[in-house]
């Protein structure tokens, strides 16, 4: 099951926290397999918190993809 | 997150789609595999297949955590039921044909098997009720693996075990690569599963099997990122390991998760359904741990099971030698609404993911 859903951290305590799935769907997760902060957008895989999203890595991902498009065709 | 909307971009789709057009006449026949029931529900579903040219070919390997569970080990999980003691598993289990029966109609047949969305549920539910013994059904690939881990790391009540049924995934890649007329080209390696063990342990199909790998995402922008980059190795000759997911995988992966993997379970040989068995493939609970384990804590182990039943070709559909439609009981005999095999069944199986996204000539 790859199946991984992100979400916006919004209060920390301990090992579980409140996160956004959007629209304001807050549920509850355990984020012991992650550092994360408060704001910081997790992956959620079954109830858990797998990883930090890394905004600041996926507009740079998106900018390096459309230079890479934009470049003299094959 | 509004980035995903950027990765689902059809301006963009169309662009990586005419670059793996121009790719392709250099690239050759390029036929590319994925080990992902979640990579081919967005190959199937944003009809990724339609923007590739003819000799660009993705196929499903094994990616399916549930389909691959053997009945010998759905049997286990039914013996326990049977037993009086409270069976807990993710929803797709439930449906999964033992040689027998499945968990669902073992359920219907008096047994106590609950549906539970994370590990941790099993765990309240099993403080919530001390008179009861439960057991949690641990199926999945290393994405699911380590919040096992957490919960059998945790100092779990005493009433609660874990029947442990999970996989890892690179050793089945490495099988792929055994079977003669796959003729795989290029890999692409799920995502999540890598948010975890990260680049290394794919670092083998570049270095020994000359093999482009990349690492890919979810989104349809992501998979076709990924296809256009195997393609361009092909093109040129090369086999390189390459992260096409880096907001997600770190070269290292998540080792908060990988040390609790370790301190939690062995790695040992494991049987796959409709594969048979692959070496280093599957995991146990450590010997720290053994009060949790189900099978020893029950006396219960099953040896062989019926794994596919007559007429059933899903253990050519999860090696990617057939397409599902090529299963002569597809949307016949085999439907998502009256599963014979496991690929039907589960929401990452193959049969399942096509049955539910393509569409069906009247």
């Amino acid at each position: 099951m790859c199946l991984a859903i992100p979400a916006k951290v919004m209060n920390i305590d301990g090992s579980k926290a409140n996160v956004d799935f959007g629209q304001g769907v807050l549920r509850e997760v355990n984020v012991t397999l992650v550092d994360a902060k408060v704001g910081d957008y997790v992956l959620v895989h079954a109830g858990y918190a797998i990883q930090v999203i890394e905004e600041k890595e996926a507009l740079e991902t998106l900018s390096l993809w459309n230079s890479i498009l934009e470049a003299t065709p094959e | 997150m509004t980035e995903n909307l950027k990765f689902r971009n059809p301006e963009m789709a169309q662009n990586i789609a005419a670059k793996i057009k121009g790719l392709a006449p250099k690239a050759g026949k390029t036929k590319i595999c994925h080990v992902c029931g979640t990579h081919e529900w967005t190959i199937t579903h944003y009809g990724l297949r339609s923007l590739l040219p003819e000799d660009v070919e993705v196929i499903a390997g094994p990616g399916c955590p549930v389909c691959i569970v053997p009945a010998a080990e759905i049997d286990e999980a039914v013996q326990l039921a049977q037993m009086g003691i409270v069976v807990t598993c993710f929803g797709d289990v439930l449906r999964v044909p033992g040689s027998k029966m499945s968990l669902l109609e073992a359920k219907a047949a008096g047994a106590d098997v609950r549906i539970v969305y994370a590990v941790s549920d099993a765990v309240e539910m099993a403080k919530h009720e001390p008179q009861k013994q439960f057991v949690f059904f641990a199926v999945g690939f290393e994405t699911t693996a380590p919040s096992t881990a957490v919960e059998a790391l945790g100092n779990p009540p005493k009433n609660l075990s874990f029947l442990v049924s999970h996989r890892l995934i690179p050793p089945a890649m490495e099988l792929l690569l055994g079977v003669g007329d796959l003729q795989i080209d290029g890999f692409i390696a799920p995502g999540h599963v890598s948010a975890i063990i990260g680049l290394k342990p794919y670092e083998l199909f570049p270095r020994v099997y000359r093999m482009p790998t990349v690492v890919a995402g979810f989104e349809p922008i992501d998979v076709l990122m990924a296809i256009y980059m195997i393609v361009k190795q092909q093109s040129e000759g090369t086999a390189k390991l390459e992260n096409e997911y880096p907001r997600v995988v770190k070269p290292e992966g998540n080792p908060k998760a990988l040390e609790m993997m370790n301190k939690a379970f062995t790695v040992t040989g494991g049987n796959w359904r409709g594969i048979g068995r692959l070496p280093d493939s599957a995991l146990q609970l450590r010997e720290s741990l053994t009060d949790y384990d189900a099978r020893l804590k029950y006396g219960v182990h099953v040896e062989q099971g019926k794994d596919i039943l007559l007429g059933c070709e899903c253990h050519l559909v999860i090696i990617g030698k057939i397409k599902p439609d090529q299963c002569p009981m597809f949307l016949k005999a085999c439907t998502p609404e009256k599963p014979v095999g496991a690929c039907m069944v589960s929401s990452e199986g193959t049969c399942r993911v096509w049955a539910k996204n393509v569409a069906i000539q009247a």
